[in-house]
């Protein structure tokens, strides 16, 4: 933005140099969130994944002379209470939970928003079927659903993938629904109408992209969501197997240390929240980045 | 000046279209009728080629819901549009995009007549790919040539809207529509969202495409000095029915409808100072409950004991200028100095 | 224009107030070195095409220019006292009581959960200290005042079972229960049909005659604005370009914009022969980025070398009808 002598000459220095101030803080604090936490996601993912390489290996490995040792140069997390480095499973446990929780999470977003976009569009009937199944699978009894499916794929990770996906596309789709349901009535739907498209590219090409805002800002928190869910499914005994490590597991197991070795249940779990913190921040970042005309600055 | 109808290049003949209103589990139960909004009540235009027919109400009038009607976002419930000699009701799927190609509409906000993650080029080009009128390599001529007419620099093609202002959305918005070459535009208040300066120029450039490429436009807004700005004929709507058409000049020169000369009185004028009493009393009755006899009689200084019972059929005051009324009152005339 | 040909004191003067806006895209300035005068029974029409900062200089009257923009510069006198030096809730008494404003939305701004007598009664009781009863009674009075047929009845609706031009009754019954001094009107009949915009407007005329309060009247509208205003600002870019009384502005214009703009009003004169209307060229400033000098200058056809280092305001050698541009008579 330029500025000319001539234009503010007469304008106070002071009150020049705080909307000044204010304009560029704004613009700096936008980018900040999205970008920190991009870089928490970043880090968390890249720990996960390249562990055997950082030197973090054998997160099953007991040693039992070893047992409920506090953080040290060694083991960042101390150890658990059959000698295992706690930081070591911790990142392990990471690729199963992040695994998860970006799974289900994009999967069920993009089926959720596939069905919602169409049962708005089209309305009526279709729409009332669509609306009357989502809202049957959010208020079905969730644990319920998990021990029934338990019951079928025996204990281990498919359970709670099979559950979390049965149940969360629909929230998508609810909010997808909701969004078309407006967007019907803009008017580049409707010149889209007009200039004779069909209503597939309509719905996929025109609607869908902008639709997808609200969404992605949405499973950010989904993101976390579902990976807590694990955890407590974990926690039940509903999930992951010992002696797999996962974060719902390791604090599980931590919590029966609590006292002697408090450090194995809260570091983790400080990890799980930091982890949840980054998302967010991408989160809120996303929002204003793609904000209402589909973009920012 | 007079339509002939073999010439004419959009042939509207009896719309009527309703919308039924919310009725509780109580009403239906007592079986209370449904409660019905009468959007068109029986309206009949004809465009004909190369000509501006501007269609002027205030809201509740049925102009917008008449332009739907006739590129079929709505159905309506009974009478026949007839496009050169398609029937645009009964046409199936495959012969209805062929007609739209034809007849392109121009939307009211410039704001979200576009989408706003498509840039400007895509925008423009993409109904001439879909429909097959160029390939993607002929698209980037297109959207010069497109731009070009409309009066925005090549510069623009690769922008998203959000950078663009009202007017430019607006110029968009039209190449767009025009990278089909249609036969008829209908502008649904096109520029009533834009400011003095920028409405003088789409209104110049509306005029100019209609000269340069031959179009007939369907001119639909709530202002009258924008009708007279770019009208050949009028019709001036309420309550669903066409109330006087005629040809622009003659009509709003010497009104014949009280409503139109209302319309006229209440219109803001540049020199008049605030006169005594407002042009119209009253409101305009509502949608689900239609006045009996000639709708306009709620608030009709002029209205007689006839006009309770009968509803007025069209008289031909003049060669091409006809009047829905009955009593034909004497107006005072001459708004053209406004 | 300090006094007026009888020698009063305006009811309001605005001295060079200069309205900033600062966010994460940039400054910019909103009103730059506004000077207005207003006198009792006067109607000021602020006229202007969106944008200008019209309405942003008349909610600085009362104090309420929205984050993130803030006054930065001037001052605004109410009846000689200076509006900055008053507390929140000296302000607050004369918002409402002395100086009342309608919007141009009445949907958005009536509260849809309450009925309307409920939000008169609550107006009279807050600001004239009425007892229900009272207020009731009042309100009643109110809406058969600004016409709204079978009062009694009226109070127990809420907002969404009345029509726009009702609504915008209500709300100007709110606005002027307190009998103020001042009304600020803006865009009031722009939602409005044409009919009822011509009774909306009619019922202001006369409610102005009756009690002899000033209006700001603010709108796009040039028709509006020269059929219901005695004296006429016109602002471009956040500045007032030209300001006289009603007949010289609009039929003698002295400011190469205003005259733009007169031209490019669609008329009767022509109907039907779709001949080209003289308008402005380009497009509307984009204030975060303005050139120096005047404002107006890529757009003027009668621009010159000086435009752009001169300073943009209103002469002081024609007080009765002055315009920004030196150059163009």
């Amino acid at each position: 933005m330029t500025t000319h002598n001539s234009t503010i000459a007469h304008i106070p220095e002071s009150a020049w140099k705080r909307l000044r101030t204010r304009s560029v803080s704004q613009r700096r604090w936008s980018a900040y969130t999205l970008w920190v936490g991009v870089f928490i996601v970043a880090l968390v993912t890249f720990l996960s994944v390249a562990a055997p390489v950082l030197g973090f290996t054998e997160p099953n490995n007991t040693d039992l002379t070893q047992r409920l040792l506090p953080p040290s140069r060694e083991h960042f997390f101390g150890t658990d209470d059959v000698g295992r480095d706690v930081f070591t499973r911790v990142l392990y446990g990471g690729r199963i939970d992040l695994s998860f929780g970006l799974i289900t999470t994009y999967v069920s977003l993009a089926a959720g928003l596939v069905i919602g976009a169409i049962a708005g569009y089209y309305g009526g009937f279709l729409d009332s079927i669509v609306m009357r199944a989502v809202d049957l699978v959010i208020s079905f009894p969730f644990i319920v659903l998990i021990l029934a499916i338990t019951a079928i794929t025996g204990p281990g990770i498919t359970g709670p993938y099979v559950g979390v996906l049965a149940v969360s596309w629909a929230l998508y789709a609810r909010l997808t629904r909701g969004e078309m349901l407006a967007m019907r009535e803009k008017q580049y739907v409707m010149a889209a109408q007009t200039l004779g498209f069909s209503t597939w590219r309509i719905i996929f090409v025109h609607c869908i992209p902008n639709l997808l805002r609200s969404n992605l800002v949405f499973s950010m928190s989904d993101i976390v969501l579902n990976i807590l869910t694990l955890a407590a499914l974990s926690y039940l005994g509903l999930g992951v197997t010992p002696p797999t490590a996962e974060w719902g597991e390791i604090i599980a197991q931590g919590q029966r240390n609590l006292f002697a070795a408090w450090w194995i249940s809260t570091l983790t779990g400080f990890y799980v929240v930091f982890v949840g913190v980054g998302f967010s921040l991408v989160g809120d970042g996303l929002a204003d980045r793609l904000g209402e005309d589909g973009g920012g600055t | 000046m007079d339509t002939n109808n073999d010439n004419a290049i959009l042939k509207v003949h009896d719309l009527f279209k309703y919308y039924e209103g919310k009725s509780s589990l109580a009403d239906r139960l007592r079986r209370r009728p449904v409660p019905r909004l009468v959007a068109l009540d029986g309206v009949s235009i004809t465009l004909g080629r190369n000509e501006v027919l501007g269609l002027v109400g205030e809201s509740g009038s049925g102009k917008t819901t008449t332009a739907r009607c006739i590129v079929r976002l709505e159905e309506p419930e009974a009478g026949s549009i007839y496009f050169g000699d398609q029937d645009v009701l009964a046409a199936d799927t495959a012969d209805l995009r062929h007609i739209r190609r034809d007849m392109q509409m121009i939307y009211q906000d410039p704001y979200s007549s576009l989408n706003p993650r498509m840039t400007v080029k895509a925008a423009v080009s993409e109904p001439a790919i879909i429909h097959g009128l160029v390939d993607k390599n002929g698209a980037n001529d297109l959207v010069f040539e497109m731009l070009e007419r409309v009066g925005l620099s090549d510069s623009v093609a690769e922008l998203r809207p959000r950078a663009l202002s009202g007017g430019q959305r607006q110029r968009v918005a039209i190449a767009r529509a025009l990278a089909l070459r249609p036969k008829v535009i209908i502008a649904d208040e096109a520029v009533s969202a834009l400011d003095v300066s920028i409405q003088a120029q789409i209104l110049n450039l509306f005029a100019q495409l209609i000269q340069d490429l031959g179009l007939s436009m369907l001119f639909i807004a709530h202002q009258l000095s924008v009708i007279a700005q770019l009208s050949d004929r009028v019709a001036i709507m309420y309550l669903g029915r066409i109330v006087e058409s005629g040809p622009t000049a003659q009509v709003f020169a010497g009104p014949r409808h009280p409503y139109t000369a209302a319309l006229l009185e209440a219109h803001p004028h540049l020199e008049v100072s605030k006169k005594g009493a407002p042009a119209l009393r009253g409101e305009i009755p509502s949608p689900y409950a239609v006045p009996a006899g000639c709708r306009f009689n709620t608030r009709c200084k002029f209205a007689e004991e006839e006009c309770f019972n009968i509803d007025p059929d069209p008289v031909e005051v003049s060669p091409g200028h006809s009047v829905w009324c009955q009593v034909l009152p004497e107006l005072p005339g001459n708004y053209s100095n406004g | 224009m300090a006094l007026n040909s009888n020698g009063n004191q305006p009811l309001l003067e605005i001295n060079d107030l200069t309205i900033g806006f600062a966010d994460a895209r940039g400054i910019l300035l909103a009103a730059d070195r506004i000077n207005l005068r207003l006198f009792r029974n006067q109607t000021l029409g602020l006229l202007g095409e969106s944008g200008c900062g019209k309405s942003v200089s008349m909610r600085s009257i009362l104090g309420l220019v929205p984050y993130p923009g803030e006054v930065i510069g001037g001052s605004v006198l109410w009846e000689g006292q200076d509006l900055s030096e008053l507390s929140r809730s000296e302000m607050q008494k004369i918002r409402g009581k002395e100086i009342s404003m309608i919007f141009q939305d009445p949907t958005s701004c009536l509260n849809p959960v309450y009925t309307i007598g409920n939000q008169i009664v609550e107006t009279l009781k807050i600001k004239l200290k009425m007892n229900s009863h009272e207020a009731r009674q009042r309100a009643v009075e109110l809406l058969d005042h600004v016409g709204i047929p079978s009062p009694e009845q009226r109070l127990n609706l809420y907002p969404h079972q009345l029509s726009g031009g009702m609504r915008q009754r209500v709300m100007i019954a709110i606005a002027i229960g307190s009998k103020p001094k001042l009304l600020l009107a803006d865009e009031p009949t722009t939602a409005l049909d044409v009919t009822i915009q011509d009774q909306i407007l009619n019922l202001l005329a006369d409610l102005r005659e009756e009690t002899g309060m000033a209006v700001i009247l603010v709108s796009h509208d040039v028709g509006v604005i020269a059929q219901n205003s005695d004296i006429v600002a016109i602002m471009y870019a956040g500045r007032i370009m030209e300001c006289g009384s009603a007949s010289d502005v609009m039929l003698s214009p002295r400011h190469p914009y205003t005259r733009g703009l007169l031209t490019a009003l669609p008329t009767f004169e022509h109907a039907g022969e779709r001949q080209p209307l003289t308008s402005i060229p380009g497009q509307p400033p984009n204030l975060a980025d303005l050139p120096g000098g005047c404002p107006f200058r890529p757009r003027c056809q009668y621009v010159r070398d000086e435009c752009a280092s001169i300073p943009v305001v209103l002469d002081r050698d024609f007080p009765e009808h002055a315009s920004a541009c030196p150059f163009v008579d």
